[in-house]
């Protein structure tokens, strides 16, 4: 049942991705991208991490992906009929990442397909145990985290704000 | 399943993004590549909390996840004055700087 589920949306979360990388359209793009946040939230779900698993979708579908929608439709962006590189550097660019994919699979290889040391349910992702960790051993980053969120929104409406009059 | 094949299935994704940045010159489609890299960071995170048995990584997971909503943010404003000034999103016709 395990081994389904982690097929099913392992294989629809990779499949997604690449029709992310390889769509004409950036609002299609957008879209399969939505999808795979949804999948990868179920594997979060298989994971334990119920928490992180709802804010994913939370952030991502509800945050990130309607603010790129709003640039795509506030762009009128079209189909990308130009969008990929010259065919050396698609070309390249395969190998680099067909490479790169090699050595980190072999890095990893030996573990790979062990057995783990225990079993793998249990870590309970809860909002409880997490919120426990967060406001006691990670207070510090949390607080940092909203100054950083600031910087980001006054760095956004900044740059998107266009001219000022009167400034020179 | 065990938590090695969520790190498989991550660093698949993670090359998937590497992918998208080294062929898509549309500035959009790098931001979203670069977002497919930050998720796939981020389900290895999960997946070793998993692993160890220990909340760390979900905790990393979350400020990551903030942390890209913060970065898309800021990417996408440049991506509308890079629009506005220019009039295109290839990145290889932003190149006035280059000597």
């Amino acid at each position: 049942m395990g081994v389904v589920a982690f097929t099913l949306f392992g294989g629809l979360l990779l499949a997604f991705m690449l029709l992310v990388i390889f769509s004409r359209h950036p609002a299609y793009a957008v879209l399969y991208f939505l999808a795979g946040m949804f999948c990868l939230s179920a594997l979060y779900v298989m994971l334990g991490a119920y928490f992180v698993a709802t804010l994913q979708i939370v952030l991502y579908a509800g945050a990130v992906l309607v603010m790129f929608l709003f640039v795509v439709m506030l762009l009128s962006l079209n189909e990308d009929t130009e969008g990929e590189g010259r065919k050396l550097a698609r070309t390249a660019g395969a190998v680099l990442a067909f490479s790169f994919f090699v050595i980190i699979f072999n890095a990893i290889r030996g573990v790979l397909f062990s057995s783990p040391p225990e079993s793998i349910a249990g870590v309970m992702g809860g909002v409880r145990q997490i919120g426990m960790l967060l406001f006691t051993d990670y207070l510090f980053p949390f607080e940092v985290t909203s100054l950083l969120i600031l910087a980001a929104m006054i760095g956004a409406i900044v740059i998107g704000k266009g001219k000022m009059e009167g400034n020179s | 399943m065990t938590p090695y094949h969520y790190v498989f299935l991550s660093v698949g994704m993670f090359v998937i993004g590497v992918l998208g940045i080294l062929i898509r010159r549309n500035a959009i489609f790098m931001l979203l590549s670069i977002e497919i890299m930050l998720n796939a960071a981020n389900l290895a995170f999960v997946a070793f909390s998993t692993l160890h048995h220990h909340l760390t990584g979900q905790i990393v997971a979350l400020f990551v996840m903030t942390i890209a909503a913060a970065e898309v943010a800021v990417g996408l404003a440049i991506i509308v004055l890079l629009q506005r000034s220019r009039g295109t999103l290839r990145v290889d016709e932003v190149n006035l700087l280059r000597w």
